[in-house]
C-alpha cells in the first residue's frame, strides 16, 4: 500500500487506556456466546468417540441407539460419505475424517454421532452404540514415533496450502509431517574448537487449554446454502474449508462467530465446523454440538516436546555454536503442528547472536489427541530449553545469568538463525528492566520463616517472529450521521482486539473509541482475515484497519471538493453526506488491505532475509520459596516485561500480560495430561487436571511495557497476547536450583518432581512414581 | 422400551418475580434458567461444579447451577447475574469495579465472580486479600485476571468506606 499520501491522523485515542467496549455485556451476563444460541428445530448432536488408540474398525451397531425414543438418528462415517464424498479436513494435512473410517488413531476420535432434540437422550443413546473393533500396535512418543514401525497415517496427504509441504504428498510408511532444517556456518568447526560443550535434552507435557465456553458449533441449513455459527477464532478459514468440503463457492457457507469465551488456539482452523455441516445436511435440520469440558481434551491440545540442545562455548561465556534437535508430538493429526515446527523452530537457539547454527524440528504424528496451536505457538517449549540451557552454561561458567545473556544477545541490525537482520527487537532493554525490576544487582533476602523453607529467584528472555505471510482486510463506514462502523473478521476472545480496533479507526478518524461499533466476525459481511492468531492481529488487522480509515479520509476529501465544502474531517461527514444527497443518508466506505512482505526460508538451509515483519519479545523474573519437606514450590513474587512497541490500550496490555504469564505458570508448574500405558487420558476434567485458580498466583505481581516502537507497525504497535508466556518456565526452575541445588528438565515441575529431585541429590532412595 | 421421563411444576421466586414451570426431574436448575427462562448468564462450562461459571444464588446462598437440580428450587428464592438490571443500563459498584480494574477478558466466568464478590463483601465488608482469595478461589478464570478481580473487590470496599 502506498503511505506517501495517507492523510493525516487526528490523533487522541491510540495510548490511551480504554475498559473494553463489550464490559456492560460481559458484566450483566449478557454477552452473546455461540454457547447460548438455540434455533427453531434445532437437533443437538452427542458424539461417541473412539475406545482405543488404534484400531480397525470392523463394524458399528447403532441399532439399539436408533431404538431409544426421542432419537433422531445415528450417524456415522459412512453416512456422512453422502454428504461429503472426501470427508477429509485440516490445515495442513487432509488427515481428519469427519467421523472415523475404516480406523481410529487415538482415544477419544469421533466416531459417531447421536442427534436428539434432548441433548440427555443424544448422550444416554451413545452409550447404547457398540464398535467391534480390531485393535492395532500404537505409538505415543515423539522420538519413538519417528521410526516406529507403528504408522499412524498409511499415506501423507499435505492440504496443498503450504508450498513446504507439497514435497510430503503421498508419502507412506512415516510419522514425520515435516521436517524442517536450517543451516548457518560450520557447527561441526564450532564443537571441535570450544572450550565448553553442553548438550541437554528438554521435555514438554502435552496440555489443554480448557477455554471456559467449551467448543462449540452449530449449522444451519438453507435452500443450496449453509450457515455455521460457531466459537472460532478463523471464521474465514472455516468458509473456505467447509466450502471446499462441500464443492461450494465461498458464497454459499456464511460463518458467523459471536462473542468467544476464550480461546487461547484450541478454536482455530477447523474443529466441529465440519461434523455440525455434515449432520445438518443430512437432518435438514439445524444441529448444535456443545463440547462438555472433558471433551474438549480429545479435541486440541499443546504438542509435548523433546528438544535436544547441544552448544559450544567459549571461556568468556561467548556461545559460538549451537545444534537443536525438537520434535513435537502432533498427536494423530497435524492441525497447525507443522507450522509450529517450521514458524517457530527458526527460532530454536534462542536470541542470541550465534555464528553456527543447526536446527532440525520435526511434526510427529502419534496416536495421541491431536495437538496444534496453543498461546504462544511453540515458543514457550523452546525457551523452556534455550533459557533453561543458559541458566545452566551461566552457572557452569560461574558467570552472572543476566549478563552471560546480555553478552550474547542478538543486537539491532545483527543476522538471527534465518540470516534475517533484527530489527525494532529490545532484547536489551527488556532483560535490563526485568533485571531492575527484580533488584537483580542486589543480594535477593534468602531469610526464610523457618529451615525448611529455602528462597531462589531466576530470570527467562525469549522472543518470537509474528507468523508471515498473512493477510487481513477491513471496511470502515461512516453512516449518514457520521457514526462508525469497523467490519473485521478479527474475533474478539477476550484479548480486546474489538476495542484496539475502535481505538486505531478512532485515532485517524478523531473519533472517540468508545463511540464507534466494531461489527461481530459474519463472513457475508465481514471481509477476509487469515485468523486471530500468533498475536498477529494488533499488527495485520491493525494496518488495514488503519488503511481503511485513511480510505475514508481520502473519500471524504473527494466529496468536500465536489461540494466546495474546505471540512474533510470525519466529524464534518454528516453535513458532508448531507449536502451529497439532500438528507440524512448515504455511506462513506473505506477499504484497507495488509500483506507484509516476506521471503520463504531456502528449502536446504532455511535462510531468508526476510522471514518475518517483527519480532516480539518477552521476559519473566521470578521469586520462589521451595519447601523441602513436600517440594511445593511457592511463587513470591513475579515480574513480566514486553516489547508490544506501542501500547495501543495499556489498561489491557497488562491484563494480556498477567493472564498469559499466570497460564504459563499454570503449564509450568502443574498441568499436565496423563496417559497411560494404552492412550487412555487419565485426567480430562477439572477434577484431576488442575488449572491456576486464585490462591495460585504469585504474591506480588508486576508488569511492564517498555519504550518501544516497531518502526513498520500501525501506530508503532506490534502484538503481545502471548510475548509475557515465554520467560515463565525456564524462570521458575532456574529459581528453584537457586534455592535449592537441583535442576529440572522436564515440565510440569510439581511438587512430587521437586521433592524427588531433591531426595535423589541427597542419595535418599524413594519407591518409583 | 423406556419412556419419556414425565413432568412435574416448579414453583420458585426467579429475580423478584414468582414463576412456574413443568420440568423433567433430571433437570438441573442451570438448565432451566437458561432453556426455560432464557437467561444466559450462568453457563455451564466444566459440568462438575468446580469452575463457578454457573454459579446462581439459591435463597441467598452461592450454588453451582450445573450440579443442583431444578426441583430443589420449589419454593426458594433464586436470584442470577440478571437480578435487578436496569432499563437505564445502571450498574452496580462491583459491576462498575470489575469494568474500571480491568477484572474480565473473555468474560465467560465474570458472572460468578461478580455474584461471589457480591456475597463476600454482603458477609464481610472489609475483607482482607487472604479472605478475597479464599472467598472466590472455587471460580476459575482461564484468563487469569485473578490480580484485577482481586483489585476490583478491594476497590469497592474502599469506595463504600468512604461513602460512610
Amino acid at each position: 500500500m502506498n503511505n506517501a499520501q495517507a492523510p493525516k491522523h487526528a490523533g487522541g485515542q491510540v495510548g490511551r487506556s480504554v475498559s473494553r467496549l463489550e464490559s456492560y455485556d460481559k458484566v450483566t451476563g449478557q454477552a452473546d456466546y455461540t454457547h447460548n444460541l438455540v434455533l427453531p428445530r434445532m437437533l443437538y448432536g452427542k458424539i461417541f468417540r473412539s475406545t482405543v488408540a488404534h484400531a480397525r474398525i470392523l463394524g458399528i451397531d447403532g441399532s439399539q441407539a436408533s431404538k431409544l425414543p426421542g432419537v433422531h438418528s445415528v450417524v456415522t462415517g459412512q453416512d456422512v460419505l453422502r454428504v461429503i464424498p472426501d470427508p477429509y479436513y485440516g490445515p495442513a494435512f487432509h488427515d481428519q475424517p469427519v467421523l472415523a473410517l475404516h480406523k481410529v488413531h487415538y482415544v477419544g476420535e469421533p466416531v459417531a454421532v447421536v442427534l436428539s432434540t434432548d441433548p440427555h437422550i443424544a448422550e444416554e443413546a451413545c452409550h447404547l452404540i457398540v464398535v467391534d473393533y480390531e485393535e492395532l500396535p500404537a505409538v505415543f512418543d515423539e522420538r519413538q514415533a519417528c521410526t516406529s514401525q507403528v504408522i499412524v497415517h498409511e499415506k501423507l496427504r499435505p492440504a496443498g496450502t503450504f508450498p513446504d509441504l507439497k514435497h510430503l504428498a503421498g508419502r507412506t510408511n512415516t510419522n514425520i509431517a515435516l521436517d524442517f532444517h536450517l543451516k548457518r556456518g560450520d557447527v561441526d568447526k564450532a564443537f571441535a574448537e570450544a572450550d565448553h560443550v553442553f548438550e541437554h535434552t528438554f521435555r514438554t507435557q502435552q496440555v489443554m487449554h480448557t477455554p471456559l465456553e467449551p467448543m462449540v458449533s452449530i449449522a444451519e441449513p438453507g435452500h443450496g446454502e449453509l450457515t455455521i455459527h460457531t466459537a472460532s477464532q478463523s471464521p474465514s478459514f472455516v468458509r473456505i474449508e467447509i466450502a471446499r468440503l462441500l464443492g461450494w463457492p465461498e458464497n454459499r457457507v456464511r460463518v458467523r462467530t459471536g462473542t468467544l469465551g476464550g480461546g487461547f488456539g484450541a478454536k482455530l482452523y477447523i474443529k466441529l465446523e465440519a461434523l455440525v455441516t455434515a449432520l445438518a445436511l443430512l437432518s435438514h435440520r439445524p444441529v448444535k454440538i456443545s463440547l462438555t469440558m472433558e471433551e474438549q481434551f480429545f479435541t486440541i491440545t499443546k504438542h509435548a516436546s523433546t528438544f535436544r540442545m547441544k552448544t559450544a562455548v567459549r571461556k568468556d561465556g561467548t556461545i559460538t555454536g549451537r545444534e537443536c534437535e525438537v520434535w513435537w508430538n502432533g498427536g494423530a493429526a497435524a492441525d497447525i503442528g507443522p507450522r509450529v515446527t517450521q514458524k517457530s523452530g527458526f527460532t530454536a537457539p534462542g536470541p542470541y547472536d550465534i555464528d553456527n547454527i543447526r536446527i532440525a524440528s520435526y511434526a510427529v504424528y502419534t496416536n495421541l489427541p491431536p495437538a496444534g496451536a496453543f498461546r504462544g505457538f511453540g515458543i514457550p517449549q523452546l525457551v523452556w530449553a534455550y533459557e533453561s540451557q543458559s541458566d545452566i552454561i551461566a552457572r557452569a561458567l560461574k558467570m552472572d545469568p543476566v549478563a552471560f545473556r546480555m553478552h550474547n544477545l542478538l543486537k539491532e541490525g545483527r543476522p538471527q538463525a534465518t540470516g534475517t537482520l533484527m530489527r525494532d527487537a529490545a532484547l536489551h532493554l527488556v532483560l535490563e528492566r526485568t533485571a531492575s525490576r527484580m533488584n537483580w544487582e542486589k543480594p535477593m533476602e534468602r531469610a526464610t520463616s523457618a529451615a525448611h523453607l529455602r528462597r531462589g529467584r531466576g530470570i527467562g528472555l525469549g522472543f518470537k517472529a509474528v507468523v508471515a505471510p498473512t493477510t487481513s482486510v477491513a471496511m470502515i463506514n461512516l453512516s449518514g450521521d457520521g457514526s462508525c462502523i469497523v467490519y473485521s473478521s478479527t474475533v474478539e476472545m477476550g484479548q480486546g482486539s474489538d476495542t484496539a480496533m475502535a481505538l486505531m479507526a478512532g485515532e485517524v478518524l478523531g473519533i472517540q473509541a468508545e463511540k464507534i461499533k466494531v461489527v461481530k466476525p459474519d463472513t457475508d459481511v465481514t471481509p477476509y482475515d487469515m485468523a486471530t492468531l500468533g498475536s498477529r492481529s494488533t499488527f495485520h488487522m491493525g494496518h488495514a484497519v488503519r488503511l481503511a480509515a485513511e480510505d475514508v479520509l481520502l473519500k471524504l476529501q473527494v466529496m468536500a471538493t465536489e461540494l466546495g465544502e474546505s471540512d474533510c474531517s470525519a466529524a464534518n461527514a454528516a453535513n458532508l453526506l448531507k449536502k451529497k444527497y439532500g438528507m440524512q443518508a448515504g455511506n462513506v466506505i473505506g477499504v484497507g488491505n495488509y500483506i507484509p512482505s516476506y521471503t520463504p526460508p531456502n528449502y536446504e538451509t532455511g535462510q531468508s532475509e526476510n522471514i518475518t515483519p517483527n519480532w516480539m519479545i518477552g521476559a519473566c523474573g521470578v521469586e520462589v520459596e521451595v519447601d523441602i519437606e513436600t517440594g511445593h514450590v511457592k511463587i513470591l513474587r513475579m515480574e513480566n516485561v514486553v516489547d508490544c512497541g506501542t501500547a495501543i490500550n495499556p489498561q489491557i496490555v497488562e491484563t494480556q500480560l498477567s493472564g498469559a504469564a499466570i497460564m504459563q505458570l499454570g503449564i509450568s508448574m502443574f498441568e499436565e495430561m496423563e496417559f497411560d500405558d494404552m492412550g487412555q487420558l487419565r485426567n480430562a476434567s477439572f477434577a484431576e487436571y488442575k488449572i491456576p485458580g486464585m490462591q495460585d498466583i504469585p504474591v506480588v505481581m508486576g508488569n511492564e511495557i517498555v519504550q518501544a516502537r516497531q518502526t513498520n507497525g500501525p501506530f508503532g504497535a506490534k502484538g503481545v497476547g502471548e510475548s509475557a508466556t515465554f520467560g515463565v518456565a525456564s524462570a521458575i526452575a532456574e529459581a528453584i536450583e537457586d534455592a535449592v541445588g537441583v535442576r529440572l528438565t522436564t515440565m510440569p515441575m510439581k511438587p512430587e518432581t521437586v521433592y524427588r529431585a531433591i531426595a535423589k541429590a541427597n542419595g535418599q532412595a524413594l519407591a518409583n512414581p | 422400551m423406556k419412556t419419556m421421563p414425565s413432568t412435574h411444576p416448579v414453583h420458585f421466586r426467579l429475580n423478584g418475580e414468582n414463576v412456574s414451570a413443568r420440568i423433567q426431574p433430571h433437570q438441573t436448575l442451570l438448565e432451566i434458567l437458561r432453556n426455560e427462562f432464557h437467561l444466559k448468564g450462568a453457563r455451564e462450562s466444566c459440568g462438575q461444579g468446580l469452575c463457578g461459571s454457573c454459579t446462581v444464588m439459591l435463597n441467598g446462598q452461592p450454588v453451582s447451577g450445573c450440579l443442583s437440580l431444578a426441583l430443589t428450587a420449589d419454593g426458594c428464592d433464586v436470584s442470577t447475574i440478571e437480578q435487578g438490571r436496569h432499563a437505564d443500563g445502571e450498574l452496580d459498584d462491583v459491576q462498575q469495579a470489575f469494568i474500571d480494574c480491568g477484572a474480565l477478558q473473555c468474560g465467560f466466568c465474570t458472572p460468578g465472580f461478580i455474584l461471589m464478590s457480591r456475597d463476600l463483601l454482603s458477609r464481610h465488608p472489609n475483607p482482607s486479600e487472604e479472605e478475597i482469595r479464599a472467598h472466590l478461589s472455587g471460580n476459575l478464570c482461564r484468563c487469569a485476571a485473578y490480580p484485577e478481580i482481586v483489585r476490583a473487590v478491594q476497590s469497592v470496599v474502599r469506595l463504600r468506606q468512604n461513602k460512610g
